[in-house]
């Protein structure tokens, strides 16, 4: 059973977002997704000052089996991203939810999230397509 | 609906990840693959291979039939138990399959081919013993399993579950070789770049091995580490790396084309010729990514702007800890190359496969550059 922590908000193509103490976003991979890669060995994410629409795809991880796109949930400017994924890809396999983030945006605008998924509809989501 | 190996329950108590592989509902990891891989490089893991497909040739035109439908010679096979890998080719020299024959008497041989391949290799088959009219029975042995027992310490774990005298055959057998052990057909053979045996037994007898195997020690393996095993150990996989539209000598298998001697007329043998005496064949290589990304199948080969041609297969290496692959280049392809990988060209080298035997690197590269 796949985890998927109450506090954070979600997207149909299996990514999470975390809202920081100042306002900032941060985006990853939910443990459903990482689950179904395998084994990461390298993430590939945007460089910081990178001006994201909603939907667009922005990083990339691969397993060892294959190549996955990560699309962020909402729009925003990449304020930092992971740099220690660079080194130590499995820690996306290992703590999806907290030393795997992927990258922290700054939104474009704070109404965006309420369009996002609550933990109980993407939970529901799962078990749609049979997880 | 995906076909199931009689071991398809275990693995799903086993929790396993399954995917479909050429038809096949079968378990790519039970966790991690990486660990997987580790655990066959190590120590032993086990592979369901009940997919893949066991036929039986008996008859006494035999050694006749598979002389003129395989590149490689069976002439070659001689003492009994004896094994030798061959591609079966078309008329064009294009790779319908590759196989591994084992020569069991005169009258009897035993051939292993691909599970994606199986149906229409069947066929192949028939039509050819037709329509060379030659006296041959082809049975398809779907009451045999198949599990693969891999790793420095597998031997020893597999021949601990037979009796003490099939015990001391199996663990004699020379590499290449096999031997019926009871109703059991044991074979010194793999796909990992280890030692390890091939087993051949009666279905209903594979999840008690299975489970035998495990409480020994022996770690349960999917494809996914299948995979990364055979691709540091230099082996091909059928589909990816060469199939029925390239023939051998374009697919690093030359090696497997028996051309000697001259009067032995086998399927494909005058496309092949025809191939060698044009020149300008395309080869395969290994490939080595030196930044940080991953080699995947149809990526770009470039020196400048010159494309030489693309890779076959990609993966990362658990061992070497960086990406490999394989690639079929131009002839004069340079050792040091490019790679476009979603737009971004990152630098490789071009290696001599394999990669890793039993445990260890075993290629070099090259100080002084230079084109080949």
């Amino acid at each position: 059973m796949s985890q998927v922590p109450a506090e954070l908000k979600y997207a149909k193509s299996h990514e999470w977002v975390r809202v920081l103490s100042d306002g900032r976003v941060e985006i990853g991979i939910t443990d459903h997704a990482q689950s179904a890669l395998g084994d990461l060995v390298f993430v590939d994410i945007p460089e910081v000052g990178r001006e994201l629409a909603a939907g667009e795809a922005c990083a990339v991880v691969e397993s060892v089996k294959a190549a996955s796109d990560v699309y962020t949930p909402i729009a925003g400017r990449v304020v930092e991203s992971n740099a220690e994924l660079a080194t130590a890809p499995e820690q996306v396999n290992q703590d999806c939810y907290g030393s795997g983030w992927l990258l922290r945006l700054e939104p474009a605008s704070a109404d965006e999230l309420a369009g996002l998924l609550s933990a109980e509809a993407y939970t529901e989501l799962l078990a749609a397509q049979g997880n | 609906m995906a076909r199931k190996t009689v071991l398809h329950a275990l693995h799903l108590e086993l929790g396993a990840r399954m995917v479909d592989f050429g038809g096949w509902d079968m378990p790519v990891n039970y966790g991690s693959q990486i660990e997987e891989h580790h655990q066959v490089r190590r120590a032993a893991g086990i592979f369901d291979v009940s997919h893949m497909c066991v036929v039986d040739v008996r008859g006494e035109g035999v050694r006749t039939f598979l002389s003129r439908l395989l590149a490689n010679d069976v002439a070659k096979l001689r003492q009994p138990g004896k094994a030798l890998y061959s591609c079966m080719l078309n008329e064009a020299g294009g790779v319908l399959d590759d196989l591994i024959v084992y020569f069991l008497n005169d009258e009897w041989f035993r051939i292993v081919v691909n599970a994606g391949t199986r149906d229409a290799d069947l066929a192949w088959m028939r039509a050819r013993a037709e329509e060379w009219q030659v006296a041959v029975a082809i049975e398809e042995r779907i009451d045999l399993a198949m599990l693969a027992v891999q790793g420095p310490l597998a031997r020893e774990a597999l021949a601990d579950l037979l009796s003490e005298s099939d015990r001391g055959a199996a663990l004699a057998l020379k590499p290449f070789f096999g031997c019926e052990c009871g109703h059991w057909f044991v074979a010194r053979t793999g796909y990992t770049g280890e030692d390890g045996f091939e087993v051949m037994l009666p279905a209903a007898e594979a999840e008690p091995t299975w489970r035998a195997l495990n409480a020994a020690g022996v770690a349960s393996c999917g494809l996914g580490a299948r995979d990364t095993l055979r691709l540091e150990a230099g082996m091909n996989l059928y589909g990816n790396d060469m199939d029925a539209t390239r023939h051998p000598l374009e697919s690093g298998l030359a090696w497997t084309v028996a051309l000697e001697p001259a009067d032995r007329d086998f399927v494909g043998r005058a496309a092949l010729e025809a191939a060698r005496a044009s020149g300008g064949v395309a080869r395969l290589t290994g490939v080595l990514l030196e930044g940080r990304g991953v080699l995947r199948g149809h990526q770009k080969i470039f020196v400048q702007d010159r494309e030489y041609g693309e890779l076959t297969s990609g993966s990362y290496s658990p061992t070497l800890e960086c990406s490999i692959g394989f690639a079929r280049v131009a002839q004069d392809c340079p050792n040091r190359v490019e790679v476009d990988i979603r737009g971004k060209r990152l630098p490789a080298r071009l290696v001599k496969l394999p990669f890793v035997r039993q445990g260890k690197k075993c290629f070099e590269i090259p100080s002084e550059e230079s084109v080949s």
